[in-house]
């Protein structure tokens, strides 16, 4: 888990990533510019790459920033209800403007994964039995209500066609002009990363916080204002990525601690590390077929999720 | 001084602290003793603003707390509260470094570093100061709380039943520690204690509380008194001099 060699990896993977693919582009084509080639790597697999690498440090980064905040290391953007809250937000977009421009429906979109994930802490704040396992299935199920609302309008306006683009993350349909939207999360990535050490004594709680001087209520919020911002422009423009965001941190923090200051880097650089695996193993097992990442993601996701809970089991 | 003016807290419609007015004096250890319940931890949230009172005010050197910014006062006043569970996981070293947050919001300087060496050596802490906080047993976990208190470098420093968890060693070594912040750095120590001879021993000052009231409020040698104790704990305590210390000997009473 050192930096040392999460970089090396994701520069490996990355390039692996640029030139596996259904139509075999080798560096040397990249230097006639006017090559077809050339024009699929920098239509559809610089795009892809690039989404990856967001999505993957995005997602995870949010997962870390929830766990903090809540102080439960099972609570992330798929177990707090917030990527269903999200697609909620997509659907209404739809069906508030016909045609609805990608602003439109983000805007939409962030309000409404902001309003779903402030609910969750406000159910977090009233549920007495604290217990680590019981919360996040508290969120599966809230998910789980806004999921069936989504389904249910969605299924009435005759728009569950294009509800489904949003319900499984897939790479493939990644192309120049499309995914543009996540470069939102740079900037959100720097503001998360100066403000890394205020979420990490939010962490340890309201009176620990204010004994130190820190306003609570507003990190808090702020905390959860770029989780949204980071899940809205990941659903929008590559669809859900379950479980990332609830693994990745967990796995940084049994070898790196809580220190999120030092912690963010090797979080973000593991997750888009992971996603790329997925991404690449995705393409090749079945070539020239694709597994979708989200199936990838979540197979691959779930079972280390089980082994997160069996190791806690043992250790408590 | 800390004033305490007519302090009091209402749960529901029980008066868990109730008109509660004390003067803390500077360069002195004031214990606060009482029954489980007398709203002893209530009175301290309350003094360090991590509750707001229903009604009287705290005055921390003439100023009132509620027109004190609060990263100010984080650096007047800090507060170890009496139970500090939590899951993060960070190492002593870095614990104790975000008591100089108030100063360096996380960037610390070479004076940081200097003051958290000192305070993870004042706790002896040094040789573990890399270990994860949920590896560490109880007692050691309150040392490191205690050393990012130290940290924090406070006139005032408030802290709820800090000998928790501590072995009779660590103990009283701590309190060794809290003299020497009172006679050595001129720092105010206010503690809530529950072994009365600890308060007996290492305080200047001792305030009992009882049923969310004051009761008693005074130099140590005049609450450490049979009759006095009789009163707060309804028990009867007799006092044995032994060494310059009253102790009293309260085991089969
Ligand atoms: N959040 C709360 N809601 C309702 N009642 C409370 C709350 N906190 C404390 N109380 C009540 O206030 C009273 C005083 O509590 P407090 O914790 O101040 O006592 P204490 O003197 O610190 O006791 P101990 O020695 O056991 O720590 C108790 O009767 C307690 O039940
Ligand atoms: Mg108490």
């Amino acid at each position: 888990m050192k930096k040392r060699y999460l970089i090396p990896a994701l520069f490996i993977l990355s390039v692996i990533s640029l030139f596996v693919g259904v139509s075999s582009i080798s560096p040397l084509d990249l230097l006639d510019f006017q090559s077809e080639e050339t024009q699929i790597f920098l239509i559809s697999r610089l795009p892809r790459l690039v989404a990856i690498l967001l999505a993957g440090a995005g997602m995870s980064m949010a997962g870390l920033i929830m766990q903090q905040l809540s102080r439960n290391k099972f609570v992330s953007p798929t177990t707090a209800g917030t990527l269903d809250a999200t697609r909620l937000g997509i659907l209404v977009s739809m069906l508030m403007f016909a045609n609805a421009s990608m602003i439109e429906k983000m805007a939409v979109a962030f309000v409404f994964a902001l309003a779903g994930t402030f609910l969750f802490m406000q159910i977090l704040n009233r549920i007495k039995f604290k217990d680590a396992i019981f919360i996040p299935l508290v969120g599966l199920m809230f998910g789980n209500i806004l999921s069936s609302i989504t389904t249910f309008f969605a299924y009435r306006a005759d728009v569950i066609q294009n509800m489904s683009a949003w319900l499984q993350g897939d790479f493939s349909m990644v192309m120049k002009g499309s995914y543009e939207l996540l470069y939102i999360s740079v900037p959100v990535f720097i503001i998360a990363y100066l403000y890394a050490n205020r979420f990490t004594v939010a962490g340890m709680g309201e009176d620990f916080s204010k004994n130190l001087g820190l306003k609570y209520r507003s990190i808090v919020n702020i905390g959860l204002t770029l989780v949204a911002l980071i899940t809205a422009t990941v659903v929008l423009t590559v669809g859900v990525i379950p479980f990332l965001g609830l693994i990745i941190p967990n796995i940084v923090s049994i070898f790196k601690g809580d220190h999120l200051q030092k912690t963010l880097p090797h979080t973000a650089m593991l997750g888009a590390i992971f996603l790329l695996l997925c991404d690449i193993l995705g393409r090749v097992l079945i070539y020239p077929y694709e597994i979708s990442i989200s199936l990838m993601v979540g197979v691959i996701g779930s079972f280390i999720f089980l082994f997160l809970l069996f190791r806690r089991k043992a250790y408590a | 001084m800390i004033q305490v003016r007519e302090l009091s807290k209402l749960y529901g419609k029980k008066q868990v602290v109730e008109n509660v007015t004390v003067d803390i004096q500077r360069g002195q250890i004031t214990s606060f003793i009482g029954p489980n319940g007398a709203g002893k931890s209530t009175l301290l949230s309350m003094v360090s603003r991590l509750l707001d009172a229903d009604t009287g005010e705290v005055l921390i050197d003439s100023t009132n707390t509620k027109k004190m910014k609060s990263n100010e006062l984080s650096k007047r006043v800090s507060i170890l509260k009496q139970s500090n569970f939590m899951n993060v996981r960070l190492t002593i070293r870095e614990l104790v470094s975000f008591g100089r947050f108030p100063y360096s919001k996380g960037r610390l300087n070479d004076e940081d570093e200097k003051m958290v060496d000192q305070a993870i050596a004042y706790m002896d802490l040094a040789e573990m100061e890399h270990a994860y906080l949920d590896e560490l047993s109880g007692g050691q976990r309150q040392r490191a709380f205690i050393a990012m208190v130290i940290a924090q470098d406070t006139d005032y420093v408030l802290l709820d039943e800090p000998l928790n968890n501590l072995d009779m060693k660590h103990s009283v070594q701590i309190m060794k520690i809290l003299r020497r912040l009172v006679d050595e750095l001129g720092k105010t120590v206010i503690i809530v204690l529950h072994d009365i001879n600890f308060a007996s021993v290492y305080s200047d000052r001792i305030v009992a509380l009882k049923n969310g009231r004051v009761v008693k409020d005074g130099p140590t040698e005049e609450i450490i008194q049979s009759a006095a104790l009789k009163e707060i704990y309804d028990m009867d305590i007799p006092i044995q001099q032994m060494n310059n210390c009253r102790i009293c000997v309260y085991f089969n009473s």
